[in-house]
């Protein structure tokens, strides 16, 4: 009685779950077809287009160029995400409300904009298109909602941690690296894991900053133009694959984070 | 003649409009117990960090051991804080966290190790240096704290209602370990709190500080039984206070109008000031007596009786009564009184304290 009553609700949640999900559903699926085109019908499974994808050199490269990317610009980002959380929840600067707005507003602006003003920035001071460049960009996205995800966790119980530490004669690096930074453990791992997911996804600034050496969505949208085979399918079933990895530990650190501070 | 280790010159702070504390001036001797009373937001907490380098003062000097230390680091000061919530390092074990000032101090791996344990053992936590922080209780806590702020041997140990968290029992426990550990250690303690009892428990001197003034300095005794001010007599226990005006004064007396008729106490005073007299619940006793030590109360009628074991609380309200002025009594618990009887009440004349309005 009880199930038919609900009935409505759940047909509703099917079709909104599909409605989000059934996309990634059949990219992943035809990423096992057994044959030359990723349309139905689904005959395999197969590995055969992964098995093609890993012989493809410029694909594997890429994709280590997005891992360093990913990694190298996210270390930089949750860095300095800490610093300046450290020092808006320390110090409660004057203009507070202000320097808070500033550093999440280019949370607001389109990757395109930030790309293109990188791309006349850059320029301008003579750093060439490069993964570099890429890195940069995905330091100038990632910074506000690192900064926005350790901010959240300086509670007021820091402070006298903080001020523990100095009194019983601990430098600035000393206090930071030895007593906040290890508390701040869980908030700095989230921190890391999301900003590496960004990166790792990111294809517009990665598309416009880049030139010889490319990362990985950069490599699928050439294959897409190319026209549509199982081997791209198999390429965004891997991206889709380790983006959800990197959020899930990333969940799991948040989750360490919030109950900590509790 | 004790040497001054602390001393506040004219110390104000103030936050935009707001004055936390009010041009205060303090002198601690050195191995001195002093304990910082005052309602919450009297300034008091200020006053301690403002010792301990959190704060910086707007205007005045702090010295330290004969040096200016207004504007030092507390890093570079002689003073180690006891914060309220202990602040303890959640991430590191008991042990580390007593041997962290020591490690910052680039003392000698040895010699820190038996400092800790030394430090551990005066606080009676020997054997808990493997423990970590979580795993212990709010006294446990108390006591990690107090041990890591020892270890380094600070001159002068700031205590900010270190007690604050804990339950009653654990409370008085610790009152009276404060006070062993200070006299076992020599360093001079100076401890904030708004509970006077604690105060009265624990100092070799009470500093009151009301609206970010010192409203009274001295022993607690001296603090109770002689209230400087009107507020040091209120907030230091329960007071009945009767006001008036002088009606004469000579020869060290003054003679005051109050509601229950004219009273004559020790003081000096300008004829027609306003003024107050301050009198212990457990000053007043039942009974008549006659003499120039005594001063007659007069009859009242007993209101209200709560039985608390050391004594009856009393409230009594005059049979002359002019106007809503009700007494309250600390009798002896052995004797029965109920709500209705009548009694005369008679106090010492050297007891009353007479006070500006």
């Amino acid at each position: 009685m009880r199930l038919l009553r609900n009935l409505p609700s759940y047909v509703y949640l099917v079709l909104a779950l599909s409605f989000i999900y059934l996309p990634v559903v059949v990219l992943v699926l035809f990423s096992f077809q057994d044959g030359v085109l990723p349309v139905f019908p689904f005959t395999g499974p197969s590995l055969q287009w992964y098995e093609k994808m890993l012989a493809n050199e410029r694909l594997v490269e890429s994709l280590m160029n997005s891992v360093v990317v990913a990694i190298l610009s996210s270390i930089v980002t949750t860095f300095l995400g800490f610093l300046a959380a450290y020092g808006m929840a320390r110090r409660k600067p004057r203009f507070a409300g202000g320097i808070r707005f500033v550093l999440m507003a280019p949370l607001t602006v389109s990757y395109l904009i930030i790309a293109m003003g990188m791309l006349i920035t850059l320029n301008l001071i003579g750093i060439p298109k490069s993964l570099f460049a890429v890195g940069l960009g995905h330091v100038v996205i990632n910074l506000p909602l690192c900064f926005a995800i350790i901010y959240s966790q300086f509670g007021d119980h820091l402070r006298n941690i903080d001020w523990a530490a100095r009194d019983l004669g601990a430098s600035d690096a000393q206090t930071l690296l030895r007593v906040i930074a290890p508390i701040m453990k869980p908030s700095l791992l989230a921190s890391f894991c999301l900003s590496a997911t960004l990166s790792w996804d990111e294809f517009i600034i990665a598309f416009l900053l880049s030139r010889f050496d490319v990362t990985l969505p950069v490599i699928i949208f050439e294959m897409l133009r190319a026209g549509l085979t199982p081997e791209v399918n198999a390429a965004g079933t891997m991206v889709f694959a380790i983006s959800m990895l990197t959020i899930g530990v990333s969940a799991i650190f948040v989750f360490i984070a919030f109950r900590g501070k509790k | 003649m004790t040497k001054t280790i602390v001393e506040l010159q004219n110390v104000t702070k103030s936050y935009g409009t707001v004055v936390a504390v009010d041009n205060v001036s303090l002198a601690v001797s050195e191995g001195e117990f002093v304990v910082l009373l005052g309602p919450s937001g009297s300034g008091k907490t200020t006053i301690l960090s403002m010792i301990g380098g959190f704060t910086v003062p707007t205007e005045g000097s702090i010295t330290i051991n004969g040096e200016d230390m207004t504007g030092t680091a507390p890093a570079f000061r002689p003073t180690v804080t006891v914060f309220q919530d202990y602040a303890l390092f959640p991430h590191m074990t008991v042990f580390e966290n007593v041997s962290f000032g020591l490690q910052m101090r680039k003392t000698g791996k040895a010699e820190r190790q038996q400092r800790t344990e030394k430090s551990l053992d005066v606080v009676g936590l020997s054997g808990f240096g493997d423990r970590s922080v979580d795993q212990l209780s709010g006294g446990q806590r108390q006591r990690v704290a107090l041990a890591r702020a020892i270890a380094v041997e600070p001159a002068v140990l700031l205590l900010d209602e270190p007690l604050g968290a804990l339950d009653l029992k654990i409370r008085q426990q610790m009152q009276g370990e404060l006070v062993h550990l200070q006299n076992n250690i020599g360093a001079t303690f100076v401890h904030v709190t708004h509970d006077q009892e604690e105060a009265m428990a624990i100092a070799d001197n009470i500093v009151l500080i009301n609206e970010g003034k010192i409203e009274d300095y001295g022993p607690p005794a001296r603090v109770y039984l002689k209230p400087a001010t009107l507020f040091a007599a209120r907030f230091m226990g329960e007071s009945n206070i009767l006001s008036g005006d002088v009606e004469s004064s000579e020869s060290g007396f003054v003679v005051v109008n109050t509601a229950i008729g004219k009273l004559k106490v020790p003081g000096i005073c300008e004829i027609g000031a306003k003024v107050s007299i301050a009198v212990r619940p457990e000053q007043l006793h039942p009974g008549t007596q006659t003499g120039e030590e005594i001063i007659d109360i007069g009859e009242v009628q007993v209101s209200e009786v709560t039985f608390q074991g050391t004594h009856r609380l009393c409230r009594a309200v005059p049979t002359t009564n002019q106007s809503d002025l009700s007494l309250l009594l600390r009798l002896p618990p052995e004797q029965r009184v109920k709500v209705g009887d009548v009694m005369s009440l008679y106090a010492n004349r050297t007891q009353a304290v007479l006070l500006e309005k």
